[in-house]
């Protein structure tokens, strides 16, 4: 029997995929979401009664995707053979309602208006050699920090983040981060209560002439009620935030901001530990009919739909696009094609400063609190005679110090043994870390394809990622770097030490979720896979919100990005696509 | 057992290429289509498992404790500072783990083959505890050809150089087993019993983390965010509570 068609299917049931089901059913839209994970909820999945488990949360994968059932593989290079990622490490995806929505940290970023101009800012203010075309294929945005301002305002407050602005409308504001672009008004809620550490951070940073302030956090500062009508609670600073669920109602998750008002709506429905396979298309793979569907029992259906948005995460929304056949695969050889094009992530390093005398009591902390400098992110600085473009913000970041992930000791200290142990018990208590989150460029050589010989257990291709570090990342983490040990021996303590990042990337220790591109939003059909309104230049009634759409990476967590676009494409679509369904930009 | 039924109606519907359903987790996954409600149910709660408390161990053969016993004793010693892994109970953590759904690599990616990779490329061997398994009597081949003795019957001395060499990858253990792969995931699974939760069967009586003075399973630390520069005044606790609450019958 042939199910009724729905007006929006939804593929992934995290952020963009709540976001989107809000949207488009205030719409009037019938709106199905698919989910492969189960339903999820704080009371019964992540309590205050046993959620503070770093071992089964963290070390066990608890909350994220298993990879037993569907990974990719990797290698650095192009000429290297891929293989899987048989354990998650680097980066952290969800699995499950909520999806990386239940375990993030609350990171609210802006990208600065100059990221969105990537490549004609740096050009123009650097000139021609900048840039080596050839390699470094960076594009800028088809839209403006301008045009999505509204749009970071919404998610914000859909967040209740706290925060303090440093530019309202063009007045620089003490206390907030004099770089960022300009904001229509203030954050919902007053920054978190500042911890030791942090504090620390900010008055070195000071005395050095940098401009300290507190991170925007999406860890309640206090009590709120957010545009919804969904309200949250005060956070606790438990710090068991990032990699964990938040059991007290304080972290903005799909769960704690969208779906109590989106659940009890008539025309939504929400499918889970179903599977979509692939996105079913007309013969001439310029129109979506629907999604074929798999569910625990292995009965494989098809759900017709007028329109598909595939809100699956990054790695996920690429492999849907190239099974289903949306779009041109990416070569980078010839440089064609566009989708797996520009993957790109993040390179991140640390400092610790260890003091003898001050107890900083680590593990009283949240997802997003701390004190960071901008100083050094994006264009805030002259990079003339550097050797690279783009930066990255750095600062004490106080997420909790779980012990078996948290080992701050001193240079020279062994990793096992009578040392090790005294090293943790000296300076467990009595660290500060700061750490520095750096952009990544894309790059020729840096993308995603199907891989051809590692399947998953439905039997289809792994996603294959090729990715390294350039010279610009090295020598911008490391320019990131020196400064936070600048900033680390200012703080006064008894030693630093110093965690740089060297070599090619390592797809096993952890460090950060942030996985984008390879399916981006551009100007012209023939350098991207998406329009402004991140729908598909080929197959127009698909939809792929996600960090998917970034051209490159910026020196920010994504988060805010990526639904300040998410928003900017639902608009679209109910105000303009729906009275007129096809290509909302012409090229 | 109804996974047979499921398995056959999987490959025939999909004909996929796997006959082991290592993703049909013990969670229960039943496809469900939620309207016009917020799901919730009682008794649903995503506990953490039960600890199996039978005296000895499950999974570990008496050769391989032996090995675990003296290994994770030099990893994580026991003297003034603190309590070593033995106290700590690390040898039970490791057994536990090993018998349940981590040792089976229930979120390990384990399909055939295993093409020795790049270090970037990371893990590319087969479940935890058939490393353990292969490693194990490996090492300890290559400890009495190389010590005149298996690892447990060495002197610490010795048993640390020997360590040593399995952590920089000198020791040559033969038979596919990767020394330095196989330390790692030692150090890390003793670090993991240490100071994970004691539902888990180390970290007794939460000895390590009085050590290094981390409080444990509490949720809200709001009294103490502002109090500068002083020492945390409450003892640790985990998630069934301390020891001192038990009433022991």
């Amino acid at each position: 029997m042939a199910a009724a068609a729905v007006d929006a299917v939804i593929v992934g049931f995290g952020w963009t995929g709540a976001i989107m089901a809000e949207a488009l059913t205030a719409a009037g839209l019938n709106v199905l979401a698919f989910e492969r994970g189960g339903w999820r909820n704080s009371s019964n999945n992540f309590a205050v009664t046993f959620d503070q488990d770093e071992l089964r949360y963290f070390w066990r994968h608890h909350l994220f995707q298993n990879v037993a059932h569907s990974t990719l593989t990797f290698r650095n290079k192009p000429d290297q053979r891929a293989l899987p990622m048989r354990h998650l490490g680097s980066f952290l995806p969800g699995a499950g309602v909520g999806g990386g929505g239940v375990h993030w940290n609350g990171q609210v970023w802006r990208f600065l208006p100059s990221d969105f101009a990537a490549r004609s800012h740096n050009l123009e203010r650097y000139g021609a050699n900048a840039v080596n075309a050839a390699e470094m294929t960076i594009q800028d945005y088809p839209v403006t920090y301008a045009e999505l301002e509204p749009y970071y305002d919404k998610f914000e407050y859909l967040c209740g983040v706290s925060g303090k602005a440093g530019n309202l409308g063009g007045s620089i504001q003490p206390g907030g981060n004099p770089f960022e672009g300009p904001r229509s008004r203030e954050y919902p809620n007053p920054p978190l209560r500042m911890t030791y550490g942090p504090t620390l951070f900010a008055e070195a940073a000071k005395s050095l002439g940098y401009h300290p302030f507190p991170h925007p956090a999406a860890n309640m500062s206090r009590p709120y009620t957010n545009p919804l009508g969904v309200q949250l609670a005060e956070c606790t600073y438990c710090g068991f935030c990032e990699k964990f669920g938040c059991g007290n109602d304080s972290k903005s998750s799909p769960q704690t901001t969208i779906l109590p008002v989106l659940m009890p709506r008539p025309n939504f429905a929400l499918r889970t530990y179903c599977e979509v396979m692939k996105v079913e298309l007309t013969r001439d793979r310029r129109h979506a009919t629907g999604v074929s569907y798999i569910d625990e029992n292995g009965v494989l259906s098809f759900q017709p739909a007028n329109m598909v948005i595939l809100s699956a995460f990054m790695p996920e929304n690429v492999r849907l696009m190239l099974l289903s056949g949306i779009g041109p695969p990416y070569d980078p050889r010839t440089g064609k094609g566009t989708v797996g094009k520009n993957y790109s992530y993040q390179i991140v390093s640390s400092v610790n400063v260890f003091y003898d005398d001050k107890i900083t009591n680590p593990f009283i902390g949240a997802g997003a609190l701390g004190m960071m400098i901008d100083d050094f992110n994006g264009d805030n600085f002259d990079h003339k005679g550097k050797g690279f473009i783009g930066g990255g913000f750095l600062g004490a970041l106080n997420t909790g110090a779980r012990p078996i992930e948290t080992h701050p000791v001193p240079d020279n200290t062994p990793k096992w043994g009578a040392g090790f142990k005294r090293a943790m018990a000296d300076n467990y208590l009595k660290t500060v870390p700061i750490i520095t989150h750096g952009a990544v460029m894309s790059h020729r050589t840096n993308y995603v394809d199907l891989d051809p010989t590692w399947r998953d257990v439905r039997g289809r291709p792994l996603l294959r990622m090729t990715f390294d570090f350039t010279d610009n990342e090295h020598r911008m983490s490391d320019f990131l770097t020196d400064k936070a040990a600048e900033i680390g021996r200012a703080m006064g303590g008894r030693e630093i030490k110093v965690n740089k990042r060297s070599g090619s990337y390592d797809i096993t220790p952890y460090q950060t979720t942030h996985t984008t591109g390879g399916a981006i939003i551009g100007s012209d059909p023939a350098t991207s896979a998406l329009n402004r309104y991140l729908q598909s230049w080929d197959v127009p009634n698909v939809f792929v919100p996600g960090a998917n759409a970034f051209p490159q990476n910026a020196g920010y967590n994504p988060m805010g990005t990526v639904a300040a676009l998410c928003y900017l494409s639902a608009e679209a679509i109910a105000n303009q696509y729906v009275k007129s369904p096809g290509p909302l930009v012409h090229a | 057992m109804t996974n047979h039924g499921l398995t056959r109606r999987f490959a025939l519907s999909v004909g996929a290429a796997f006959a082991t359903l290592a993703w049909l987790l013990p969670g229960r996954a039943f496809a469900d289509t939620i309207r016009r409600r917020l799901p919730w149910a009682a008794d649903q709660s995503d506990r953490p498992d039960r600890l199996d408390e039978r005296p000895g161990y499950v999974f570990l053969t008496p050769a391989e404790a032996s090995f675990i016993e003296a290994a994770v004793a030099r990893l994580i010693p026991s003297d003034a500072t603190g309590p070593g892994s033995i106290e700590a109970g690390v040898p039970r953590f490791i057994d536990r783990q090993l018998a349940g759904r981590y040792g089976a690599g229930d979120h390990f990616y384990l399909q055939p083959p295993f093409p020795k990779g790049l270090p970037t490329q990371g893990w590319q061997m087969a479940s935890p505890a058939q490393v353990y398994r292969a490693a194990i009597p490996a090492i300890d081949r290559w400890s009495s050809a190389t010590y005149g003795a298996a690892f447990a019957s060495l002197d610490a001395a010795t048993q640390d150089q020997a360590l040593r060499a399995l952590e920089d990858g000198k020791a040559e253990l033969g038979g596919g087993a990767d020394a330095k792969a196989f330390f790692a995931l030692l150090l890390q699974n003793t670090i993991e019993g240490y100071f994970a939760d004691p539902i888990y069967g180390g970290n007794r009586d939460l000895a390590p983390w009085r050590m290094i003075g981390f409080p444990g399973a509490r949720y809200d630390h709001r009294p103490f965010v502002a109090r500068f520069g002083e020492a945390y005044p409450l003892p640790p606790v985990g998630l069934t509570g301390r020891a001192e609450w038990r009433r022991h019958s």
